[in-house]
C-alpha cells in the first residue's frame, strides 16, 4: 500500500505502518552509520544526551558523497543496516522511531522494533543518485570530524522507501522470497503471475 | 624499451576513478535495462525502474551512480619492456586515486588501521594487484569495490572430493547468505583453484570481466550458465524483496591448484559493478 508521512513519526503513525508498505516521507531525518553510532552509544552509556533529539525521529543508514557547487548533497544511498544492530536496541528504547537502511537485521533488533513500537525502512541499494533528489537540505550537526559518517540533519521530500520490519513483528525480507516463489511456481497460469506487493 | 612517464599514469587513474563512478559499463548498464523488462516480481520491477532512473540521474548531473565508491582496486599489467619514469610507480597510483576522489567528488572510504579507523580522508591507499607481462605495453584496471557486497565474500576451502556438486552449493550458500544485504542485482565473480589467496584475487578479477563474455573454457562457461539459473532461482530478486533477477552474471576464473585441494572464493558486487581498462 503507497503511504504518505510527515515526520516527526509518532508511536500512531508506526502502527499504521505494514511490512510491504510503499512509504513516502517528507520532514527533517538524522543521517548517522557506524562511526557515528558508536560515539553516540558508548557517550550514552555514560549517560550524555544524544546529539540531536532521538524521539519520534528517524535515522537514515548513510554516508553521502560529497555535494558539488549547487548540489544539496552528493550520492545519498542507504548503507547495510546490520553493522548498525549492536547500538540500535539502546537508541530505540530512547525513543528513536524509525531507521532506514537495506539488509537484515538482527533478532535483538527486531525484537526492540516491537517492543518500543519501531520501524525498519529499506531504501533501494544502489540508487543513491536517485534518493539524492528527494533531499532538499543538509547540514552537518555533530561529530564533524568523521567525514562522510558525520551526523547530518536532512529535509527529504517524498523519501521513497519500503516498510520491512513493522512494529507487529512482520518482516518483509522473511516473507517476499517465499511469497515470490509461491506465486511464481503457480506463474504457470498467466493469470496468477507476480508476487506480492 | 618503452619509457612512460608517472605523470601520464597519474592523470590515467585519476580520469579512470571518476569516469567510473558515474558511468556503468556497457555490459553492465545493458543487463540492467534487461532486466527490468523480464522480472515478473512487480515490486522488482519497480526496483529495476529505479536503479535505471538512477543510472541516467549520475550521468546526467555527475552524481556518483552509488554513495559508496569503493575502495580503488587497481590491477596493472606491466610489460616488461616498459621504464617507468618519474616517480615509484605505486605511488603514482596512489596519487591518481588521491586526486580523482578529491576531483570527482567521490566519497573518502578508507581508514588508515583496520582497528583505530582515522579516515585517510583522500582514499588512500589503493589496493594494487601486479603483473608483468611480455611486451611494452602497460595496462590499468580500475575497479572501485563497494564494501555492502564485498562485506558478503566468502573464501570455501574444498576438498576435491566435494566436486561441482560443492563448488555449486557453495556458491549458492554464499548467495542466499548475502540476501538483501548485497544490494541484489549483483554480479557474482568466483575463483576456482590456486590457494588461499590466489582464489581471491581470482574471484576479484572475475569481477572485472564483461558479463557478456563467458569463460573460454567450455565446462566453467556451462557451469557459469548453470550457476546462474540456479541463483536466479532463489526468488531473493531486486533489493531482497523476491523476483527472478538476484544475480545478472556468474564469472568463474579458474587456476591449477594442489593435488589435495580445490579453493573456492566468491566475491560478490552490487550492480555498480566498475570496471574500466586503459592500454597505455
Amino acid at each position: 500500500m503507497e503511504k504518505h508521512i510527515k515526520t516527526p513519526m509518532t508511536r500512531e503513525m508506526v502502527k499504521d505502518l505494514q511490512a510491504g508498505d510503499y512509504v513516502y516521507i517528507t520532514g527533517t531525518i538524522y543521517t548517522a552509520r557506524d562511526a557515528a553510532h558508536k560515539r553516540m552509544y558508548e557517550s550514552m552509556l555514560e549517560g550524555k544526551e544524544p546529539p540531536f533529539e532521538l524521539k519520534n525521529n528517524i535515522i537514515y543508514y548513510l554516508g553521502p558523497t560529497p555535494a558539488r557547487e549547487g548540489q544539496v548533497i552528493g550520492s545519498a544511498g542507504p548503507t547495510t543496516s546490520s553493522r548498525m544492530d549492536k547500538y540500535a536496541p539502546l537508541l530505540m528504547e530512547h525513543g528513536l522511531s524509525g531507521m532506514i537502511g537495506k539488509g537484515k537485521r538482527s533478532p535483538e533488533v527486531l525484537k526492540a522494533i516491537r517492543e518500543c513500537t519501531s520501524v525498519y525502512f529499506a531504501a533501494v541499494g544502489g540508487a543513491g543518485a536517485l534518493l539524492s533528489k528527494c533531499i532538499t537540505r543538509a547540514e552537518v550537526i555533530a561529530y564533524e570530524d568523521l567525514g562522510t559518517e558525520a551526523i547530518r540533519k536532512l529535509e527529504v521530500e517524498d523519501f521513497p522507501v519500503i516498510v520491512v520490519a513493522d512494529s507487529a513483528g512482520n518482516n518483509l525480507y522473511e516473507t517476499a522470497v517465499d511469497d515470490y516463489k509461491r506465486e511464481h511456481i503457480k506463474a504457470s497460469n498467466p493469470q496468477e503471475g507476480g508476487c506480492e506487493k | 624499451m618503452r619509457t612512460i612517464q608517472t605523470d601520464t599514469i597519474i592523470e590515467n587513474i585519476r580520469e579512470m576513478c571518476i569516469e567510473a563512478n558515474l558511468h556503468l559499463s556497457t555490459d553492465m548498464e545493458q543487463a540492467v535495462l534487461q532486466s527490468e523488462q523480464t522480472e515478473d516480481c512487480e515490486l522488482g520491477r519497480q526496483i529495476l525502474g529505479q536503479l535505471r532512473e538512477n543510472m541516467k540521474i549520475a550521468a546526467e548531473d555527475q552524481i556518483p551512480i552509488c554513495q559508496d565508491t569503493g575502495m580503488a582496486i587497481v590491477f596493472v599489467k606491466l610489460g616488461q619492456d616498459v621504464h617507468i619514469e618519474g616517480m615509484n610507480l605505486s605511488d603514482a597510483i596512489h596519487e591518481g586515486v588521491r586526486q580523482g576522489y578529491r576531483e570527482g567528488y567521490l566519497r573518502k572510504s578508507v581508514v588508515k588501521d583496520p582497528l583505530i579507523r582515522e579516515n585517510t580522508k583522500d582514499n588512500t591507499p589503493a589496493i594494487i594487484h601486479y603483473d608483468i607481462v611480455p611486451g611494452d605495453g602497460l595496462e590499468l584496471l580500475v575497479a572501485p569495490k563497494g564494501f555492502g557486497s564485498e562485506n558478503m565474500s566468502r573464501v570455501f576451502m574444498l576438498k576435491p572430493a566435494d566436486g561441482i556438486e560443492g563448488v555449486k552449493a557453495s556458491v549458492l550458500q554464499a548467495v542466499k547468505d548475502a540476501g538483501p544485504n548485497a544490494c541484489p542485482p549483483m554480479v557474482v565473480g568466483v575463483g576456482l583453484g590456486g590457494d588461499f589467496e590466489k582464489c581471491a584475487i581470482l574471484a576479484k578479477t572475475a569481477l572485472t570481466r564483461n558479463i557478456d563474455e563467458g569463460s573460454s573454457l567450455p565446462h566453467i562457461r556451462k557451469l557459469e550458465e548453470e550457476l546462474l539459473d540456479e541463483i536466479n532461482r532463489l526468488g531473493i530478486g531486486p533489493g531482497g524483496l523476491g523476483g527472478k533477477t538476484t544475480a545478472l552474471a556468474v564469472n568463474i576464473e579458474t587456476y591449477p591448484t594442489h593435488i589435495a585441494g580445490m579453493p573456492l572464493a566468491v566475491n560478490i558486487c552490487c550492480h555498480v559493478n566498475r570496471h574500466i581498462k586503459r592500454l597505455i
